[in-house]
């Protein structure tokens, strides 16, 4: 049985991209054929997060147009040998694909893959709707910040005028010590106020941003938060009940290097 | 600042930035859901005048429909002069 689950968040910068790009990663480490597919067309980045960016033959608008077949413009990630990305042009813009070219496509890969992750663009616009076109279900990225809140209850709006009622929700950036201290909205604030099931909590954490740079997502990284959170979600994905992580207080240690300014 | 600091010795502390946040996007997305464009509300002021005409004659230019955004909720607000209560409801309309 095969799902093709959309990853979206309205907002720009909550982290689509690199919650696409760790799911991904994660879905692979458990062994599925795993398939990811950007359609931020012009704002190409999922090749980046994956270390993808210097074997690209074809992209997403080669397949649609009929250039080539999508096989041949899939690429095979280095290590999980299970993860294919299908990338996008860079040159082009979202009016390059229509929501049936998408919806036909992700039909031919059922067939071959167990899950099937869009990246979606921010927005409402064509980009969007054509990124939901062929979901059976949809992610939505938050962050605890007003703004990315109010933008995500917008799109579960649009999704539910689109008939996609499968929506779980993926908090992104949280940062425990600000919530200790009442200065931050926590998972359980923004599940309240946009009452929609929540799969995972991803702590802010630095380590994030060392393996983007590095080109490898935080999944793999034992002994990181994050990586932990992004490994439950794919473990939720898979149907598993997994409990939501506490997150440590902050150690004392951490303390000091933090006032002596490392 | 000075009463502030007051408030604070005292054990009155001030609302969390949590908190406030919570409330604020608790109030905005009444409004986001509600869509209220100029065009609902004209069929909702319709609608309304349909249902009342059945009971009373009520003066149309002067009516006023608004929704009120108070600080922690919101509010249709209806004012409707009655020019003339009708003797039997038409309620089988």
């Amino acid at each position: 049985m095969s799902e093709v689950i959309v990853i979206t968040s309205g907002k720009g910068g909550v982290g689509k991209t690199t919650t696409t790009a760790n799911l991904g990663v994660g879905l692979a480490m458990r062994g599925k054929k795993v398939v990811l597919i950007d359609t931020d067309t012009g704002l190409r980045n999922l090749d980046l997060l994956l270390g993808l960016e210097n074997r690209i033959m074809y992209d997403l608008i080669d397949v649609t147009e009929g250039r080539v077949l999508y096989k041949k413009a899939l690429v095979r990630h280095k290590k999980y040998e299970s993860l294919f990305l299908l990338p996008t042009s860079q040159v082009r813009d979202k009016m390059a694909v229509n929501p049936e070219q998408l919806v036909k496509l992700c039909e031919e890969m059922r067939e071959e893959y167990d899950y099937i992750l869009i990246d979606c663009p921010a927005g409402i616009e064509q980009g969007f709707k054509t990124a939901i076109a062929g979901a059976d279900c949809a992610i939505v990225v938050t962050m605890p910040e007003i703004s990315a809140v109010r933008d995500a209850d917008k799109i579960i709006g649009e999704l539910g005028r689109a008939e996609k009622e499968n929506i779980k929700l993926v908090v992104n950036r949280i940062r425990p010590q600000m919530v200790k201290k009442g200065d931050m909205l926590d998972m359980d604030d923004i599940n309240d106020i946009l009452s929609i099931k929540c799969i995972g909590q991803v702590p802010d954490d630095e380590m994030v941003v060392t393996s983007t740079n590095r080109g490898e997502p935080v999944v793999s990284n034992e002994g990181s938060q994050a990586g932990q959170a992004y490994r439950n979600i794919v473990g939720r994905i898979c149907g598993e009940d997994i409990p939501f992580m506490e997150f440590p207080e902050e150690g004392f240690f951490t303390k000091l290097k933090r006032v002596f300014g490392h | 600042m000075m009463l502030d600091a007051l408030m604070k010795i005292f054990g009155k502390t001030e609302r969390s930035s949590r908190e406030i946040a919570r409330d604020r996007l608790k109030v905005v997305l009444i409004h986001d859901r509600a869509n209220v464009s100029p065009e609902v509300m004209e069929h909702l002021r319709d609608d309304i005048i349909k249902v009342i005409s059945n009971y009373m004659e009520i003066n149309q230019q002067d009516m006023e429909i608004s929704l009120a955004n108070d600080e922690d909720s919101v509010a249709l607000v209806a004012n409707i002069p009655v020019q003339k209560m009708k003797h039997s409801s038409k309620t089988d309309n």
